[in-house]
């Protein structure tokens, strides 16, 4: 059997398994067991995948057997499958982190159906290779946290759920605004064809109007400078396991959706929307370092850290030179997999302290000394300390804006480094340090529970950095059909 | 406060079940001209809330004893399978089956794996809106 | 018919920044249902209203007389999605104003808990 429908399964399997998960709510125990096994296997079916794209090149299917640009085009080359693994990872340590810490009752009321949904959403919106259908597919993920984020009904989560439900239908009208813009500049949605016809379009000044309004669109999504500000009151609301999956998962698909679209076919007016890109992506940077040294609360500074992130990437993007783009590439990847383990880490801290308000914490190095060290890798991790995993992605991404026409850009990022290490640092230095603070009382058992997966995930962003000599084919593999939509277009269009 | 609708009940009782034949002919009707499984599934929803106002909650709840949630799993289950099927015969996925066959009574009469999938979509629209409707309308 | 059509859309989006300025969560709701209604007619005119035949090949039926099926498809899906989503907003806004005890946005300010 060829199977040319497998690049669909990281999409199918979570979701089958959560339709099955609907059935039997009550039983944890099934729940725990069943969601736990779809996750693991959507994982083993992206890598099995990755070795496909690795070795025949980009996989695309066209849905219902119509002709290439006409039906809906799913396309899963390096970049996508690279996303669609880590996405699998750590949507599987979230399942199994949950079991300790998020409360039977949540887990009796549709907890891993709504994760299970949420990843279909994710992994979709990383595949699809039509415009539309990347508007459902964020709609499937945005309505599963909805429910994810309003998910046990505190007062809080309902309070910041209504901003968080209201912010993301505007940007959704406003999504589907641009899509038919789109649509009646070129005729055509499939991102593949997109990239053949806007090149033919002469009047490139309405084609840069529309490319600005979906970076609107997609920086709602990804939390860029002026549409970041639903992103921290929102994440504050939902307990730490959602949090993770939020901060790590959620704002990377407006990222992507950003470096898809910016170097596939918005590539009319460079000199003007990446432009564009670039200062906005250093002015979210900057927005994010204000807030990650402003308060004294751990979730909020970890949620400021995305906003840093974000600005990272989509600055690598914006420079549309090879380091840049491989740059950007890594360091989402890494990215996604720090922000899960540090909110793990953090939520570990605020269980032990029973508050997440750093002032009120203290001397933890002497009870849990390993978690303390745990952390501190972690931290360095974000920072991009050699040789852990943050250093080769942002190493690359300052060289690409040295190459290219923002090298003023790259002076922001390496000096921006130092306030992320010292915004993670202060966590370690008032959590772990000065006079102990009375602890809660944790069990060992949940405590292993939730250190085990948190330990496990960590370790994963260490090989990520040291192998990195490893892992880059891949990495380049990936900024090649970037940078080079040939090979993209090829794939959908080959009919 | 309660109202005389005795008026109200004795139209429902007739009116109901006019809407759910009308809901089953959209159905059918949706396999080539506009209908389908989502509006057939909205219109018996309709049936459902209507039986609900003009009884109550819970009267229709002994009527018809449906866990909604289980409905939108498997009529979910349904529509998955039914395009999950082009996996096993490995054609891209979504790609559907039709042919023409004489039935007795109906004549020729075409049939369409897509009918299958509507099928599941219908289940999902009368499962997730009544689930909406409960939720709402139980509590006092 | 796509001037009208841009205005009646226009005249939608205005009133649903209207709606959804005012204080009454309701009203916000109403708005972002009017938002959506504008984006989805949006979509129709975009895709060009020209085309009376059903978009299937006939005799006797030029190219130019076709109607655009995919603004169509693309509107049905966009429908149900809001669909979807109107009603969960509801719920969400009715079980807040049970638990909360106000529906004015004012009073759903959040910062009491942390700084």
């Amino acid at each position: 059997m060829t199977m040319s429908n497998m690049l669909l399964f990281p999409i199918l399997i979570p979701l089958v398994f959560a339709t099955i998960l609907m059935v039997f709510p009550k039983n944890v125990r099934m729940q725990r067991i069943v969601a736990a096994a779809g996750t693991l296997f959507t994982l083993i079916a992206s890598l099995f995948l990755l070795v496909k794209v690795n070795n025949d090149g980009v996989q695309a299917i066209t849905l219902g057997s119509w002709p290439a640009p006409f039906g809906i085009s799913m396309v899963s080359d390096l970049l996508s499958v690279l996303l669609v693994i880590s996405s699998s990872l750590i949507t599987l340590f979230v399942v199994l982190y949950s079991f300790p810490s998020i409360g039977i009752k949540r887990e009796q009321s549709f907890y891993y159906p709504a994760v299970l949904f949420l990843m279909t959403g994710v992994n979709g919106a990383f595949t699809t290779g039509d415009i539309f259908n990347l508007f459902v597919f964020v709609e499937v993920l945005l309505m599963a946290s909805y429910t994810l984020i309003v998910h046990g009904g505190e007062k809080p989560q309902l309070r910041e759920s209504i901003k968080y439900l209201l912010v993301n239908i505007i940007s959704s009208a406003l999504f589907v605004a641009a899509v038919a813009f789109l649509y009646s500049v070129t005729g055509t949605l499939n991102m593949a064809d997109l990239a053949v016809k806007i090149p033919q379009i002469e009047s490139t000044g309405i084609l840069t109007v529309i490319a600005v309004l979906f970076l609107v669109v997609f920086g709602f999504k990804a939390a860029i400078f002026p549409l970041y500000f639903w992103l921290p009151g929102s994440y504050h609301a939902p307990p730490m396991p959602i949090l993770a999956l939020f901060g790590a998962l959620l704002t990377k698909v407006g990222v992507y959706a950003i470096m898809r679209t910016y170097t596939l076919f918005f590539v009319m007016n460079t000199g003007f929307t990446h432009e564009l890109l670039g200062i906005v992506a250093i002015l979210t940077i900057l927005a994010g370092c204000v807030g990650a040294l402003a308060y004294f609360d751990v979730k909020k500074i970890i949620i400021y850290n995305i906003i840093i992130a974000v600005g990272v990437i989509l600055f690598g993007v914006s420079q549309l030179n090879e380091a840049g783009v491989q740059g950007s590439v890594f360091y989402l990847i890494h990215d996604m997999l720090i922000k899960a383990a540090l909110f793990f880490l953090v939520g570990i801290i605020a269980v032990l302290f029973g508050t997440t308000d750093l002032r009120k914490m203290g001397g933890l190095i002497k009870t849990y000394p390993v978690l303390g060290w745990v952390y501190l890798i972690a931290a360095f991790g974000l920072a991009g300390i050699p040789p852990l995993s943050g250093f080769p992605g942002k190493l690359l991404i300052v060289q690409g804006g040295f190459e290219g026409p923002q090298f003023w850009g790259s002076l922001v990022i390496l000096a921006t480094s130092l306030i992320v290490l010292l915004s993670v640092v202060r966590i370690f230095i008032y959590a772990f340090w000065g006079n102990p603070v009375e602890t809660m009382p944790v069990t060992k058992t949940v405590y292993r529970q939730m250190f085990v997966p948190t330990v496990i995930l960590v370790s994963f962003t260490v090989v990520l950095g040291v192998g990195a000599e490893f892992f880059m084919p891949l990495i380049s593999g990936a900024g090649e059909v970037l940078l080079n939509p040939a090979l993209y277009i090829d794939a959908v269009l080959k009919e | 406060m309660r109202t005389n609708d005795v008026m109200l009940q004795t139209a429902t009782k007739v009116v109901t079940f006019i809407i759910l034949m009308f809901a089953v002919h959209i159905f059918f009707a949706g396999h080539y001209t506009p209908g389908g499984g989502f509006v057939g599934g909205l219109l018996t929803t309709s049936a459902i809330v209507l039986l609900m106002l003009a009884f109550d909650v819970k009267t229709v709840k002994k009527i018809l004893p449906i866990n909604y949630v289980i409905m939108t799993a498997v009529g979910l289950l349904i529509a998955i399978a039914t395009a999950a099927a082009s996996i096993i015969f490995d054609v891209p996925f979504f790609t559907h089956a039709y042919d023409y066959f004489d039935l007795p009574l109906f004549g020729k009469t075409s049939l369409h794996s897509a009918m299958l999938f509507d099928a599941g979509v219908y289940l999902v629209v009368v499962g997730v809106t009544m689930t909406i409707i409960q939720t709402i309308g139980e509590d006092e | 018919m796509e001037i009208i059509m841009s205005v009646a859309i226009g005249f939608l989006f205005m009133a649903a920044v209207y709606l959804m300025l005012s204080k009454s969560l309701i009203r916000i709701i109403i708005g972002t249902g009017l938002l959506s209604h504008g984006a989805h007619l949006l979509l129709l005119t975009m895709g060009g209203l020209g085309g009376q035949a059903p978009p299937v090949v006939a005799d006797g039926v030029s190219v130019g007389d076709y109607a655009d099926p995919l603004p169509q498809a693309l509107i049905l899906t966009a429908i149900v999605i809001s669909f979807a989503v109107t009603s969960f907003f509801l719920v969400v806004a009715y079980r807040s104003y049970q638990e909360l005890g106000t529906d004015n946005m004012e009073q759903l300010r959040g910062t009491d808990d942390y700084e």
